[in-house]
């Protein structure tokens, strides 16, 4: 759910910052002091979505917790482009153990605290969508059961792109991976049932269940905020586009964060023990194929001859998005904007 | 050297050891662009900085911005036929900026709270004789005054205004309006003759020691057109009618008014006319609606206010009490020609629009003006073809409307200024315009315009009170806001925000920001991500 | 106090008189009556504060430890056979990232075929994962050496695995002498991490290293783990100080002084060769046993000195390596062999297997007589072995070059029976 102000505002709401409103509902990201979790220096590609989704959640949690704050992270882009010898991009307590085990090792760190009687102190652990969605799973879910006092942070580029993009169960139907080459009677990624981590997430009951991305800002910030003020296990799954893994032009990676939104195939909401709170309506509708066509990934479906049964069931998918959600604020009225 | 375990645990933030900046093939930089509302502004109005003030609430620092080179915006914010708003990008994306209600909203306020205009620059001791006080006058004189020379306006008629006065009805331009920035005008120590009528330039400047002069006599000969009309007839002129409502005793004009043309004035007689009681007042035109030169908002309002129009017909012949008419058609050229029908038309009194000529008499004995088709021919100084003598206004080749004016008497005033000087040169190239592909409107968030209170149609037949209500302040302020600031940065955030690399800094209000080289990975997300296209990337230069 | 107690919660009652603030744990026989132990006494509230978390998986198990550890928390879990397999990455993870995490490995055989039986597979498995190994030859033993464990852990901030026998140990009751807590308290002071998570002073642990420097990593994590072996003998004489009781340290030595036969051997088959090394004795043989209770890192000096004069060394082991040859065996042979001393691997009590003291007198005697193959294996069902060798020579599916390759394994075989 989007931040509103009453009066209306320029930008409202949409843009990082805006002169015209109270600061207390400007983002963390426009603040001049802003912790900067993770700072220059590393080693991301350009226009790298995780740097910048890593960048977004952290800065609001620590602002959340008055910087009071542990970092677990998996294996994985993040962790590699961060912390190669001999330099660190993190001003936050960080730790990085193995791939799989980051919901684990946080609920050790969570442990720690509360057995030493330290409250304030928050923790986060963070992975990609190979580290969720795949190796990670086990100690997640598990994580989840015991309602571990930890916010799991899931970055979600749809595939291992530090291994040299390899599908993972987070991939979409019809990408193309180095593991799903996009040749064959069914090019690209199979359309399988697919692993809906969010819904796997919400399906445990925990305290607090969201999706963000990190064209939604104040929409993520929001989320982190949320988040931050419960205990026990809390998941936020951010879309975070890769570039070099998309093959989408390094300066598209917010507008892919926010097609993928605005098409449906990614809807945002909010979960709480079990129940859909709410779900943030899309602005401007989009074709899935203004998402699609950008990104090289997707390429074989527009070729000669075009695959417009692959695109009318993506469409598909969207569309079943934008029921379930009630994406376009049929069912809520639209006055709810 | 550290104190942790060696290469297991390294130092907070040390990255910043690492500057990623080499990786850069391209780099962005900060760019101001020139505002499709500026650019199409006749006044040259910076437009979108007046705006940015008064989103902030800041009206008097608007206003100001907006004084600098317009001292009539009461006036302009009722009267202008706000091409800024036809140019407006926010038009492509759901309605353009009510910039003209926002531009009143100021101009009342200033008049509301006093506001005074600038103080002048040290007297320079040089005088400057301007000829004619409507709106171009003014705004020469505001100008000249600004810098410091010493201003007379001479003024044939026995109130400054000009057509302001004497061409718009009070009912879409109040008169307590132009009094008001007229008298401000005053205030700043121009001096206004009225009754002054000057009949030969050369020897008013001889006899008054200017060192310049600045002439906008206007165009106030109605253009004549051969129409048969019976002895019995009774023909007005536009103008003449115009000026005479603002007697206190109005022309007799009997319950059936036909209005011959189809210009801004054939529309403010047609309204008058029904203000003064006619019953019918119809208006006689020889093409379509699509082709009429009047501006499309006058026509809706005469239309609402129950003026009605007979589109491809001309007059034939007028008689006592009724006009012949014949319907037109038009040729594959798009020229009305006659078809040899004719019916009747019902008319107690006949006003002729069909436009105004300029009389030139007064230039007559200065050497080196040229006169093309009836008007005065200027350079790009706007100087006429004797040295230091300036025109402007309806006299000069220009589309006749009081914001080109008002443009014409700034640049006039700035060239003089710059001729007394001795000065050469222009003003600075424009900027690269921001067109809407520039922008990435999905920031804004969505707005409809605020739409301005109007009288409602009962009493618009019965007086000439202001039929466009101003906005009020929430409004105004809601308008102010919905500008998108084409092509200049107003400090979104969005590029410090969006950076996976940090490398923005973010300078505080007013500021802006700038890139920090060392980090800068050249991605190009700060400029897909810019709302206003102050962005753009650069090849970097090995 | 002295108490008969089953070695699962002596070991329990041991680990928490050390006060560990975090024990997870994943339940896998034969460790599970260890974890039910602390977890009762963390329930009953004589533990605490301790957080008792019931994982997943033992990757979870020892994932919580790290991350525990790795914010000042003393951690603790303990698991058995595949249960350590299961961890092995995050084994492998938490002496690399250098946290003092000590564990219980109550041994068992790996599979297939499953088996829940005691051996060493397990922790040999595991020997080159960087952790310290102990082996535990009694539940006495076990309960000292648990306690040295977290107090040498935290010393050179490395983990410690505890290695005691499935079943043998665990299960079985014995009189242990429980220290107490009082004098494990002056013994183990609070843990004072060398590094840790503090949002007050941030860090990155874990970071990505490349060949410019993960031999230096390497390297350094191999000196840590050599400065255990004069930590070790330090921190046992420290022990008996406090608690009163000679116990732990690198090896153990029984009636080795003269002997020309030396048996090596570790964790509970000790003390069965001890009985057979007595019996033998009072038959006039030279021969004794010594303990190795250190295994990583290998007391190289120590046992070097333990077996200087002997003629022969017999390794006794419950583990080998597959197509190789045994573990502590070929380590043993590393360090006598240059002097003339002949050694030789008895494979022994593998899944359980008991190992019978005849069985060990017969090999032994052997070994004396010169009879001995360099590698054998106890009690091996020949006639079985055999039949199956042959069946597969004549397998008609296999192609005649690699039919010869089970002929060849039967006459090793034979010759190194």
């Amino acid at each position: 759910m989007t931040e509103q102000t009453s009066s209306y505002c320029q930008v409202g709401s949409f843009a990082v910052g805006n002169r015209l409103v109270d600061p207390h509902l400007r983002t963390v990201q426009s603040d001049r002091l802003r912790p900067n979790a993770l700072t220059s220096g590393h080693r991301a590609c350009q226009g790298c979505g995780e740097a910048l989704g890593a960048r977004f959640v952290l800065d609001a949690a620590m602002a959340a917790t008055d910087r009071q704050l542990i970092v677990v992270n998996a294996t994985g882009c993040l962790e590699v482009f961060s912390t190669p010898y001999p330099e660190t991009a993190w001003q936050v307590a960080w730790m990085h153990s193995l791939f799989g085990n980051t919901a684990a090792v946080a609920t050790g760190v969570a442990a720690a605290l509360k057995v030493r009687g330290d409250t304030a102190t928050r923790v986060i652990a963070q992975a990609g969508d190979g580290g969720t969605v795949d190796i990670g799973f086990g100690c997640l879910s598990g994580m989840f059961e015991r309602n571990d006092d930890v916010l799991f942070v899931c970055y979600d580029n749809q595939a291992y792109m530090n291994t040299g993009v390899q599908r993972s169960a987070s991939t979409p139907a019809a990408a193309r991976t180095a593991t799903t080459e996009a040749r064959g009677r069914e090019p690209g990624n199979a359309f399988g049932q697919g692993k809906n981590l969010p819904a796997l997430a919400v399906a445990h009951e925990i305290p607090y269940v969201a999706t963000a991305s990190v064209a939604y800002l104040h929409d993520l910030e929001a989320k982190v905020g949320r988040a931050m003020e419960l205990h026990g296990a809390r998941y936020l799954h951010v879309l975070v586009p890769c570039p070099l893994g998309w093959g989408a032009a390094s300066r598209d990676t917010i507008r892919l964060a926010r097609l993928a939104c605005e098409t449906g195939l990614f809807p945002l909401f909010e979960a709480a023990h079990g129940e859909i709170l709410s779900a943030t309506p899309i602005r401007h509708r989009e074709p899935v194929e203004a998402y699609l066509r950008p990104q090289r990934r997707f390429a074989h479906l527009f070729a000669d001859p075009p695959r417009t049964d692959d695109i009318a069931r993506i469409q598909a998918i969207a569309d079943r998005n934008i029921g379930r959600f009630d994406l376009l604020g049929e069912r809520a009225g639209k006055g709810s904007r | 050297m550290s104190e942790h375990p060696f290469a297991i645990t390294l130092d907070a933030g040390s990255s910043r050891d690492n500057r990623t900046g080499s990786w850069r093939v391209e780099r962005p930089i900060y760019v101001d662009r020139m505002p499709p509302c500026n650019d199409a502004c006749p006044a040259g109005e910076n437009i979108q900085r007046w705006l940015y003030h008064a989103e902030a609430g800041a009206y008097e620092a608007a206003w100001r911005g907006l004084v600098e080179d317009n001292p009539l915006p009461a006036i302009c914010g009722r009267v202008c036929f706000h091409p800024c708003e036809a140019a407006c990008n926010r038009g492509k994306v759901d309605e353009a900026v009510g910039i003209r209600a926002v531009e009143r909203f100021l101009g009342d306020a200033a008049i509301a709270h006093g506001w005074r205009l600038p103080e002048r620059a040290p007297a320079t001791g040089r005088r400057v004789l301007v000829v004619g006080s409507g709106p171009s006058g003014l705004s020469a004189a505001y100008h000249l005054a600004r810098a410091g020379h010493e201003v007379v306006v001479r003024e044939a008629a026995p109130r400054p205004g000009g057509m302001l006065r004497y061409g718009i009805p009070k009912y879409r331009l109040p008169r307590e309006v132009i009094d008001a920035e007229i008298s401000a005008i005053e205030d700043l120590g121009v001096e206004i003759r009225c009754d002054a009528g000057v009949a030969d330039i050369a020897s008013a400047m001889a006899e008054g020691a200017f060192d310049a002069a600045y002439l906008v006599l206007g165009a106030q000969l109605s253009h004549r057109v051969q129409v048969p009309a019976a002895d019995s007839a009774r023909l007005l002129d536009a103008l003449a009618f115009l000026a005479g409502t603002e007697a206190a005793e109005p022309v007799a004009i009997g319950r059936r008014v036909v209005v011959y043309g189809g210009g801004d004035t054939a529309m403010d007689a047609a309204r008058s006319a029904k203000r003064l009681g006619a019953t019918d007042a119809v208006i006689v035109y020889r093409r379509n609606r699509r082709k009429m030169p009047a501006h499309a908002d006058l026509v809706e309002e005469a239309l609402a206010e129950g003026v009605t129009v007979r589109w491809m017909s001309t007059i034939s012949r007028v008689e006592k009490d009724k006009v012949l008419v014949e319907k037109m058609e038009l040729d594959s050229a798009g020229f009305p020609q006659p078809t040899g029908e004719f019916t009747n038309l019902d008319a107690d009194c006949v006003i002729l629009a069909l436009g105004q000529d300029a009389d030139l008499a007064p230039l007559a004995a200065l050497e080196g003006v040229e006169v093309r088709d009836g008007l005065v021919v200027v350079d790009a100084q706007m100087m006429t073809g004797h040295s230091g003598v300036f025109a402007g206004g309806d006299m000069v080749p220009a589309e006749r409307t009081v914001t080109v004016a008002v443009g014409h008497g700034k640049r006039a005033a700035r060239n003089i200024d710059r001729w007394l000087r001795g000065e050469t040169g222009g003003p600075p190239p424009r900027h690269e315009l921001a067109s809407i592909e520039t922008l990435n409107t999905w920031y804004y968030a969505d707005a409809g315009r605020t739409v301005q209170p109007e009288l409602e149609a009962q009493r618009r037949q019965t007086g000439f009170e202001e039929v466009v209500g101003g906005l009020d302040e929430p409004n105004a302020l809601f308008e102010a806001r919905r500008c998108l600031s084409c092509g200049n940065c107003f400090e979104c955030d969005n590029c410090y925000g969006v950076c996976p690399d940090n490398a923005v800094s973010k300078l505080g209000p007013g500021e802006r920001y700038v890139f920090d080289y060392d980090y800068c990975k050249g991605c190009g997300i700060c400029v897909a991500e810019c709302p206003c296209g102050a962005i753009v990337m650069v090849p970097e230069l090995i | 106090m002295l108490r008969q107690i089953e070695g699962s919660r002596a070991v329990a009652e041991a680990v928490a008189l050390c006060r560990p603030r975090v024990v997870s744990a994943y339940p896998i026989s034969p460790q599970t009556h260890i974890i039910e132990g602390v977890g009762s006494l963390v329930k009953s509230g004589r533990l605490k504060p301790c957080e008792f978390i019931n994982v997943e998986s033992e990757f979870a198990a020892m994932s919580v430890s790290i991350g525990a550890a790795a914010t000042g928390a003393r951690a603790y879990t303990a698991t058995s056979g595949p249960g350590l397999l299961d961890m092995a990455e995050a084994v492998f993870n938490a002496s690399g990232l250098g946290l003092p995490i000590v564990m219980t490995v109550a041994n068992r055989a790996v599979g297939a075929p499953i088996n829940i039986g005691n051996d060493h597979s397990d922790a040999m498995a595991l020997r080159d994962s960087g952790w310290i190994q102990l082996f535990a030859e009694t539940n006495q033993h076990a309960v000292d050496l648990h306690i040295q464990a977290f107090r040498l852990a935290e010393r050179l901030s490395v983990p410690v695995m505890v290695c005691m026998d499935g079943f043998i140990l665990t299960h079985s009751v014995e009189r242990v002498e429980i220290p107490t807590q009082e004098q494990v308290d002056r013994y183990l002071r609070p843990f004072a991490p060398q590094q840790v998570l503090d949002p007050a002073a941030p860090v990155s642990i874990g970071a990505m290293v490349g060949p410019e420097a993960f031999t230096e990593v390497r390297y350094l994590a191999h000196a840590r783990l050599l400065e255990a072996l004069v930590c070790i003998p330090e921190l046992a004489a420290e022990f008996e100080r406090v608690v009163g009781r000679p116990s732990g340290g690198l090896v153990s030595a029984y009636r080795s002084e003269d002997a020309e036969t030396i048996v090596v051997a570790l964790g509970s088959v000790v003390g069965t060769v001890k009985d057979v090394v007595d019996q033998m004795r009072e038959e006039g043989l030279k021969i004794g046993v010594v303990a190795v209770t250190t295994f990583r890192p290998f007391p190289e000096q120590a046992l070097g000195q333990a077996l200087e004069g002997a003629h022969r060394v017999v390794v006794i082991e419950k583990a080998f390596a597959v197509g190789g040859r045994g573990v502590l065996g070929a380590q043993v042979d590393a360090l006598v062999s240059d002097r003339g001393t002949k050694t030789y691997t008895v494979v022994a009590g593998l899944g359980g297997r008991s190992i019978p003291e005849a069985s060990l007198r017969r090999v032994l005697g052997e070994a004396i007589r010169g009879e001995l193959g360099a590698m054998s294996f106890l009690d091996l069902d020949r006639v079985v072995v055999d039949r199956e060798l042959a069946r597969m020579a004549e397998d008609p599916r296999r192609a005649p070059s690699t039919a010869r390759v089970p002929r060849d394994v039967r006459e090793n075989a034979a010759r190194i029976v």
